[in-house]
């Protein structure tokens, strides 16, 4: 079987469009909501979430047929709390930094929903492959939307994108006034709610 | 052969070597690496430091070269610790703060000028909320809107505080928008931890030094706690330091000692 044959792609671009984790399943709004108050710690779990789904998804397909079905849930919840843990100690070791930034995250990275989703929904039953790059696929349609989210939320509400500055002063001198509003988690339920409507709109025609 | 993974007695063997794996790939991977993790704690700790300092954007040898190099003493009392550093002859003390912030812990360092102004400050978080109660770590503006703020009362009491509504500038710093229990949090760890530093700073080293001189000095011991008084209410110990031979061999009292920093200051 080819690594990149037509099926494969499916699997991997399927998640970033019509099979949207956060926009066509609605999962994962959770910490879409609680991180994206500014793009940095948006981009940081969107990878994280990535990198963990892949290989929570490769190793639950490798082990696929030797789990009981009645302790599935309980089996993948163990993989997954095994490889956040074992990959923020080597973070910690190696990247420091970074594993400071992703502290709050690791819980999070652990009870997201979109993982378990992936695992039960799709690396049960594939080969380990596939369920890589679906893994991959659905964690970058999930960073997709936080670094959209978090982009929009960091410079309306703060005048500025990866801390850097972006509406000059002279706005400011003006009388523009960033919007507090959007520092707030129900900024980002409506700004989710917007990027799902365009979505809709957009796919849903095309069916 | 064909496994039934059905069995009870498969999915309890199953269950209990899967947690026998982990739990021995856990604790192989927590051992092999905690050496390294340990040096960059400790690291990062120094880096804290001199954040607070506000010497900032250093890396690894770097930081650990500039804090061999200003941090002189570290000094460790009930659990607090609080170093002694010199920065550009300028003898400031740093208090290490521990609090409680919304999520989980909150801790701190506070740089102190020997006038009891705040030299520099930096705050550290565990699990605050990113963008909100995260930022009194991130945002390097807020924390130094504490420099230059004064941290004691006359009477000894912790003035500095972190406030919705700023009424009197020169001891109150405008609360994080949106991280309101945080920014509570702050202002309980500052009260709580700078009280103690406070009566630190009566013994502190330039102080003793000066007490040291008035002893040899066969001085009596009043112009001792006159001196170590001088540094309590605020007066710099620089000045007094400056002002303070004269002070003790002629066994002179406080307010020597405080005319003569006056002169002093007016003859700068």
């Amino acid at each position: 079987m080819a690594l990149f044959s037509k099926q494969n792609k499916e699997v991997f671009t399927n998640p970033l469009n019509l099979d949207h984790p956060i926009l066509g399943q609605v999962l994962g709004i959770c910490s879409a909501l609680a991180v994206t108050s500014q793009l940095k710690p948006a981009i940081v779990m969107g990878l994280a979430v990535t990198v963990i789904t892949a290989f929570a998804n490769v190793i639950i397909s490798i082990i696929r047929n030797t789990i009981p079905n009645r302790i599935r849930i309980v089996v993948q919840l163990v993989v997954v709390a095994a490889l956040v843990t074992i990959v923020s100690q080597i973070l910690k070791a190696f990247a420091y930094d970074v594993s400071v930034q992703l502290s709050v995250y690791v819980g999070l990275i652990i009870t997201n929903c979109i993982l378990m989703g992936r695992l039960e929904a799709f690396a049960m039953q594939n080969k380990p492959w596939p369920s890589f790059l679906d893994g991959v696929g659905n964690g970058l349609g999930y960073a997709m939307i936080l670094v959209i989210v978090g982009a929009v939320r960091e410079l309306l509400g703060r005048g500025s994108l990866l801390g850097f500055q972006i509406i000059p002063d002279a706005c400011y001198d003006f009388g523009y006034v960033n919007n507090g509003m959007m520092t707030m988690p129900a900024m980002a339920l409506i700004l989710v709610g917007c990027v799902i409507w365009v979505h809709r709109a957009y796919f849903y025609k095309e069916k | 052969m064909k496994l039934n993974t059905n069995s009870n007695s498969y999915i309890i063997i199953y269950s209990a070597v899967l947690v026998v794996i982990v739990a021995f790939l856990l604790a192989f991977v927590y051992q092999a690496l905690k050496p390294m993790q340990d040096a960059n704690v400790a690291l990062d700790v120094k880096k804290q430091i001199l954040y607070s300092l506000n010497i900032r954007d250093l890396d690894g040898a770097e930081a650990e070269a500039k804090y061999a190099e200003v941090v002189k003493e570290e000094s460790e009392i009930d659990g607090q610790k609080v170093y002694q550093c010199v920065i550009d002859g300028q003898n400031i003390q740093v208090a290490s703060l521990k609090g409680m912030g919304l999520w989980g812990g909150i801790s701190g360092y506070v740089a102190i000028k020997g006038d009891g102004t705040v030299y520099g400050a930096y705050f550290n978080h565990e699990s605050e909320t990113a963008g909100l109660g995260a930022e009194i770590k991130d945002s390097q503006e807020w924390q130094e809107k504490f420099i230059g703020k004064k941290i004691y009362g006359d009477d000894g009491s912790v003035l500095l505080s972190v406030v919705k509504k700023v009424d009197d500038p020169s001891t109150q710093v405008d609360c994080v928008t949106g991280a309101t229990l945080t920014s509570n949090g702050v202002d309980a760890m500052l009260k709580d931890g700078l009280k103690n530093v406070f009566k630190q700073s009566a013994a502190a080293p330039c102080c003793k030094t000066e007490k040291a001189d008035c002893c040899q000095q066969g001085k009596s011991d009043d112009c001792c706690k006159e001196q170590a008084d001088s540094c309590h209410h605020g007066k710099s110990c620089d000045k007094c330091k400056a002002g303070k031979p004269d002070c003790c061999q002629e066994s002179k009292s406080k307010d020597c000692c405080s005319s003569e920093t006056e002169t002093k200051a007016k003859e700068e």
